[in-house]
């Protein structure tokens, strides 16, 4: 549906995007994830006709979009755009809604319809003669929603809808991402740097790094199998340890990171630069004197340095050659009975460590 | 002192009384100023619409230049429009010294400047995200233009207010393209508020000058009102 195919964008001196390269298909909910200044906003309007870009092209059903002069107000008419910033028409919330439907000629009788119906799908029937300016920030990007959809775009733009709201007006921003894209079938691409929230919502993600995407796969790829050690770092893997790869073993790798052997499931040649990335949910983490080899797996012994609450879970350190973080509820960290210099045994299966190249 | 006290008591007894010479003076300069600014707004705006979306070489010096036309001297608008329109002027063969319609012009042209650029200070002022809405909701040209003056109404509103109280409060060009001729009909006159006061002052008859000035601070003092209450609206 969206074809983005080497896309750039230079602002003076300064590239945001240098190549992406991607497709969103047809009725699916695609997430631009990347940290803040990656250009996921400049990638929005380019797709939305605000900003032009300085190279590649952008189709939308199979339409160059920006070299159709003369067609933009039609191309742009099929889309709608909710932006980071809730900004509301000084008017009432009627008038708001109306806003889009106005533009495009809609009779009197049917306007009201449909704004009412757009009201009621938000959550916010009843709020018409509202002056839009007294609201909250959260109804305020309600309203921002209801007059994008009102004029059925065919596809839905998001630019960090909920990066300045209030927990509670998230999670009804986010049902109703995923409630439009079921019910009505609107395609829906949105930006966010909260990776969770990709997860949450997406069905596909495009992590967004240094102006090109680094990788584009469901939640579980990007999550599980993330392409880089950059993309590794953004969705959140604390374990990442760098080594060489120094043999096979039973169909597993064998890398040397530090001195230390560590088995990973991916079959890469020897003498091969990686970096390990292991997830600290799926480390365990127990006493120096059961530490015997029950399993086919690593088993690594060390010694711990930090145990730092985070809610209701501690981050347990320990040094093992290098340092592999692991996440404990705090009744298990009491149970084992470690504290800062305890010796304790690490475990992990070959699997659960996924191994990136290094480039 | 007892000069000025008893200024004050005479002026209000003629504002009270509704004195026709007074009232006469300041519906003349209401007009006037109102005709000026009427004209002036429905060229500021459109004008300044032009520069804040227009992109051509040596806007910004043109919005310097406007900004400093915001202090042009009274007197020498007064002085252009004289020379233009004086007998031996280009405009001369219109017979235009010392009537309102001069004054009109002069007043015009004098606020044209502020109101421009209060006009596109009020749509620059419009939340980039206001413009970015507009147009990803599909907004032709006009469409967007209308919209985004509905935006910056108040503003607008505000420099139109603005320019008004210049206009009815300036006495240099009123006096050189005006004359402040007491004609025996309204509409020949030119004598309006501040030119009354200076002649009056001049005379001596402090009680006629307070009792105008008073007069001129309470049509200040509705505008304000006026745009106060839409504003709160």
């Amino acid at each position: 549906m969206i074809e983005l195919d080497n896309v750039s964008k230079n602002f003076g001196d300064t590239t945001v995007l240098a190549g992406v390269t991607g497709e969103v298909n047809r009725g699916e909910i695609f997430a631009v994830i990347g940290p803040s200044g990656a250009g996921k906003s400049t990638l929005l309007r380019l797709i939305d006709l605000l900003d032009t870009p300085t190279g590649g092209s952008i189709h939308v059903n199979g339409l160059d979009i920006h070299a159709e002069r003369e067609k933009s107000l039609t191309i742009r008419r099929m889309m709608g755009m909710v932006f980071q910033k809730p900004a509301v028409f000084n008017t009432t919330v009627t008038e708001n809604v109306a806003v889009g439907l106005r533009f495009r000629g809609a009779g009197r009788s049917e306007t009201r319809k449909m704004v009412e119906d757009a009201l009621g799908m938000v959550g916010l029937a009843g709020y018409g003669d509202r002056k839009a300016r007294t609201l909250s920030g959260g109804e305020m990007q309600r309203v921002a929603l209801a007059r994008a959809m009102v004029i059925e775009p065919e596809v839905l733009l998001m630019d960090e809808p909920t990066a300045n709201l209030d927990p509670v007006s998230v999670e009804m921003i986010e049902d109703l991402v995923i409630r439009i894209n079921r019910d009505l079938g609107t395609t829906i691409v949105f930006s966010t740097h909260d990776m969770y929230q990709g997860q949450r919502l997406a069905h596909r993600i495009g992590v967004l790094m240094d102006g090109a995407f680094a990788q584009v796969g469901t939640p579980r790829e990007v999550f599980t199998h993330p392409a880089s050690r950059k993309v590794a770092r953004f969705v959140g893997i604390e374990n990442i340890v760098e080594g060489i790869v120094v043999g096979g073993e039973n169909g597993s790798t064998v890398v040397d990171a530090g001195g230390v052997r560590v088995r990973a499931a991916a079959l890469n040649g020897p003498g091969e630069r990686v970096a390990l990335c292991i997830r600290s949910e799926d480390i365990r983490i127990a006493p120096a004197i059961r530490g015997r080899r029950v399993f086919d797996g690593n088993i690594l012994p060390g010694t711990v340095t930090s145990i730092v609450p985070r809610g209701p879970f501690s981050r347990v350190t320990v040094d093992c050659g290098f340092a592999l973080s692991s996440i404990l509820s705090w009744k298990v960290v009491d149970d084992l009975g470690i504290q800062e210099g305890s010796p304790v045994v690490v475990s992990f299966t070959a699997e659960s460590v996924h191994t990136v190249r290094q480039g | 002192m007892y000069e000025i006290i008893e200024g004050f008591l005479e002026a209000f007894r003629l504002i009270i009384t509704f004195d026709s010479d007074v009232m006469a003076i300041a519906a003349r300069s209401i007009v006037i100023s109102l005709t000026a600014t009427i004209i002036a707004s429905l060229l500021a705006v459109p004008l300044g619409a032009a520069i804040n979306f227009g992109t051509f070489p040596g806007r910004k010096s043109l919005i310097n230049l406007i900004q400093t036309l915001y202090s042009l001297p009274t007197v020498v608008v007064g002085l252009l429009i004289f020379l233009l329109i004086s007998r031996v002027g280009p405009f001369g063969f219109l017979r235009l010294l010392f009537t309102p319609t001069a004054m009109v012009i002069a007043q015009t042209i004098l606020i044209l400047p502020i109101m421009t650029g209060l006009t596109i200070s009020a749509l620059s002022g419009v939340d980039p995200v206001i413009r970015d809405t507009l147009r990803s909701l599909g907004a032709t040209r006009l469409q967007f233009l209308v919209n985004i003056l509905k935006e910056a109404r108040f503003a607008i509103l505000a420099a139109v207010a603005v320019g008004f109280g210049r206009a009815i409060s300036e006495v240099g060009a009123a006096i050189l393209v005006g004359g402040n001729i007491a004609a025996s009909s309204f509409a020949s006159s030119t004598r309006v508020l501040t030119t009354a006061i200076s002649l009056e002052t001049s005379m001596g008859n402090i009680s006629q000058s307070i009792a105008l000035g008073i007069v001129l601070l309470i049509i200040a003092l509705g505008v304000n009102l006026v745009i106060t209450t839409v504003q709160h609206r």
